[in-house]
């Protein structure tokens, strides 16, 4: 009975202090929410990622004060790459600010599909960076994705590039064996579409492994793959699932350097636990590598220095985090040319979707951000929402990625009949009318 | 005082087998009925509606599914992720392969093919009992899990394996705003919620409480045991599979195999269990506080910790959350191990004598 009482006390007491402790927003600001995941299977990759987004709004703001005056507020809601929690955390920020949320980045595919339903409604444009649905570059269709820089389908295609360069060309792709080691989940499965095309027209045999989640236990799969013998394993997979298959790989004694990660599974994260074993993995880059650059030298002066930053020391400069600094500039620069025509007052979600459809990094540009080396120029367009195609590789040499390649352009022959095709299903299904790019300013 | 029945007569069968006989109760009832469908949609904000609200009633309907096969028939499931999964999946192939059938419609129909499959993995309760059941019916979650991952006819052959749902339109009006969704899925729980309290008061349930008491027992004095568990794993999956529908295309939109896993089946399960097995409005207790406790912990923890000067990162709030929820879940069962339904009727019994206790 004594405890019972207590605990009723302890829950009034509870919400009396939540109630007393209101969040108060001032008018001239811009809200940025952050979906982040620092627990659970996912967080090795998502703490750098989520460290690297908030470092770059930080700096932006103890530098310049904001962008063009406007201070941004930045907040972060833990999904723990659950899609429930995910949608909770959409909803309980998109409509924070005197504006309402710019943009999401949950760094999640599921949550991207779900987010997709909701965000038309809402009129929030979603920055999926690399990852989402690879259908949703069609911006006609897909009016508020943004699957910058790179989708699967482009990630897919570039790897077959790549290995049919090692290889010395297309044609000797023709009867080889490559094999899909994939998250069995949306973000897995992906690259399938594109990769049987592929398989069609180039000859090969494409062998398909899934690896249930969260996929830290591989024997079989690997087992599998021994026995199957494939000429390359394209690998697929986020988390622990990474490390998990470089270091199994290591057990059966499968060749590293004929593995090729996608670009999230290629960072320090993946292949630290592995050791040795990870010696020789090579990996996609979603265009930038690993490493300082001009933009660094801000943030370590303006936040890393002053104690502002949850990231550890050796984690600024890391693959992923350095990917979070890319992805808060490119949701940056959308706001900021979306205040060129609507004035510098905090954006809308409207607003910023016009920013993000109307973006134009140019080499120039990207070198006064001081992202110089980083990235290729980017301009993203109605008709084509990931705005460029870009992609390189790097390799694991025990310590440290090393870039191994020039860009690879994804070719638009294989890419773009099957982005109109999936869209235009999915369009029909949900009876959407695409919008006329040619009428669109 | 407040909560006397004296001077209420029963004078016909009818009123002495209401679901209330007491008019207190119809009245609470009926209040609360109002608030729900009258009050909340004039005062709920789009985040309540969208994070606590429809998650409640959906979720709650699929706790008095669970509570109909583990609270009155006494049959143990941890299958009822892959029920709700399979309620989804069946109103998602109506709706794209039955193009003019309306979404609601589909939602309801989606019921009826849960209820068949879970007939169909309620058949090895008829010689297996409590954990080893547990265990049967575990199968039918990771058969679930499989299915839906790997047969493509399920997900109409999509290359992601995730699908979407229709809009969801009545008489040529759209219901996408959060307040219609809420009414629709209220409206489902309620329906479905008193269709199942008649159900349990009636012979069937009297007879699935008989299996769960004492099945040999029942047996003796003439409960067909086949009949009373098939029926229970039937109405179960009937409620769960329509919950589930509800989940996908009312609250996820698009949705994965994940949605529908095995955390899906223990969340329902500690649902049943907090809220209080055998009792309907503990079904809906429970959903309340599984629901709403994280979102509340989650929220609550930096502003408190800010009150102490104390800046919790977003990490810090999540595993305290998963710390302060467990420890409140072991609380709960020690303090009152017939859950949060006990609660209440204790809290009537009090009322009876309040405010002059003797």
């Amino acid at each position: 009975m004594q405890l019972r009482k207590w605990a009723v006390l302890g829950a009034a007491a509870l919400a009396a202090a939540v109630s007393l402790a209101t969040t108060a927003y001032a008018q001239n600001e811009q809200f940025i929410p952050g979906l982040v995941y620092r627990t659970g299977a996912y967080a090795p990759n998502g703490i750098p990622f989520a460290d690297g987004v908030a470092d770059y709004i930080n700096m932006l703001n103890a530098r310049d004060g904001g962008i063009n005056g406007v201070k941004i507020t930045f907040e972060e809601c833990e999904t723990g790459y659950a899609t429930d929690r995910g949608v909770e955390c959409y909803e309980r920020l998109k409509g924070k600010g005197p504006t309402g949320a710019a943009y999401f980045s949950p760094l999640s595919t599921g949550i991207t599909f779900a987010l997709t339903e909701k965000a038309p409604g809402d009129k929030i444009p979603l920055l999926t960076m690399g990852y989402g649905r690879a259908d949703s570059r069609d911006g006609a269709v897909f009016t508020w994705n943004f699957p910058l820089m790179g989708t699967y389908w482009t990630a897919a295609n570039v790897a077959i590039q790549h290995i049919a360069k090692e290889w010395g060309g297309f044609d000797k792709l023709k009867g080889k064996k490559i094999a899909l080691l994939y998250h069995d989940s949306p973000y897995g499965k992906e690259p399938i579409a594109a990769l049987e095309i592929m398989s069609k027209k180039y000859g090969f045999e494409f062998m398909q492994i899934p690896v249930p989640a969260p996929g830290s236990e591989q024997k079989s799969q690997w087992l599998q793959i021994r026995q199957a013998r494939p000429d390359y394993v394209l690998l697929w997979g986020w988390g622990v699932m990474n490390s998990a298959a470089v270091s199994e790989a290591g057990n059966v004694n499968y060749p590293r350097d004929k593995m090729l990660g996608v670009w999230w599974s290629g960072a320090e994260p993946d292949v630290l636990p592995a050791g040795d074993k990870a010696k020789g993995y090579k990996a996609l880059m979603l265009q930038h590598p690993a490493g300082k650059f001009a933009v660094h030298k801000d943030v370590e002066k303006y936040v890393t220095s002053q104690g502002k930053s949850l990231a550890k020391p050796d984690e600024v400069g890391q693959v992923l985090y350095n990917r979070g600094l890319i992805n808060s500039m490119v949701g940056i620069e959308a706001i900021r040319t979306a205040m060129a025509k609507f004035g510098n007052k905090p954006m809308t979600g409207e607003q910023v979707r016009w920013g993000f459809e109307h973006l134009d990094l140019s080499a120039d540009r990207i070198k006064q951000l001081g992202f110089d080396g980083m990235m290729g120029p980017l301009k993203p367009s109605c008709a084509d929402h990931e705005g460029t195609r870009l992609s390189r590789v790097h390799q694991w040499d025990g310590k440290e990625w090393k870039v191994i390649s020039d860009y690879y352009t994804g070719d638009d022959t294989i890419l773009v009949p099957l982005v109109k095709e999936v869209a235009g299903k999915y369009a029909a299904e949900k009876k959407i009318t695409p919008r006329d790019c040619s009428k669109e300013s | 005082m407040l909560y006397r029945e004296a001077g209420q007569y029963k004078v016909t069968y009818e009123a002495d087998q209401a679901i209330f006989p007491i008019a207190q109760d119809r009245f609470v009832m009926l209040a609360l009925l109002v608030i729900a469908f009258v009050v909340v949609p004039f005062v709920a904000t789009e985040y309540v509606y969208r994070a606590v609200l429809i998650p409640v009633v959906i979720l709650g309907l699929a706790a008095i599914g669970l509570n109909v096969l583990m609270g009155y028939c006494g049959q143990v499931s941890l299958g009822s992720g892959a029920f709700m999964g399979v309620g989804a999946y069946a109103a998602y192939n109506l709706s794209v392969h039955l193009p003019f059938l309306n979404p609601l419609v589909c939602i309801l129909l989606s019921g009826f093919v849960a209820a068949a499959v879970g007939i169909l993995f309620g058949i090895p309760s008829l010689r297996i009992k409590g954990f080893y059941l547990a265990c049967a019916t575990l199968a039918a979650q990771f058969f679930g899990d499989w299915a839906f991952l790997r047969i493509k006819w399920i997900t109409n052959y999509t290359p992601s394996g995730s699908v979407n749902a229709p809009s969801i339109q009545l008489f040529g009006l759209d219901l996408n705003s959060p307040t219609a969704i809420y009414v629709v899925a209220l409206g489902f729980t309620v329906v479905l919620g008193l269709a199942t309290k008649n159900l349990v008061r009636g012979h069937i349930g009297r007879q699935w409480m008989a299996i769960r008491d004492m099945d040999i027992a029942a047996e003796i004095i003439g409960v067909r045991p086949m009949y009373a568990k098939l029926t229970a794993f039937a109405v179960s999956s009937f409620l769960i599979g329509v919950a589930g529908a509800m989940w996908a295309f009312l609250y996820l939109g698009s949705w994965e195999p994940a949605a529908f896993s095995i955390d899906r089946s223990f969340q329902l399960m500690f649902m049943v269990i907090i809220g209080g097995l055998g009792s309907i409005l503990g079904s809906v207790l429970g959903a309340i506080f599984i629901v709403l406790l994280p979102i509340f912990l989650n929220q609550a923890l930096p502003p408190l910790g800010a009150l102490v000067g104390w800046k919790i990162s977003t990490a810090t709030v999540s595993h305290f959350e998963a710390m302060i929820f467990g420890a409140l879940i072991v609380f709960f069962l020690v303090v009152e191990p017939h859950g949060l339904a006990r609660l209440w009727s204790i809290a009537k019994e009090k009322l009876r004598l309040w405010p002059f206790p003797h």
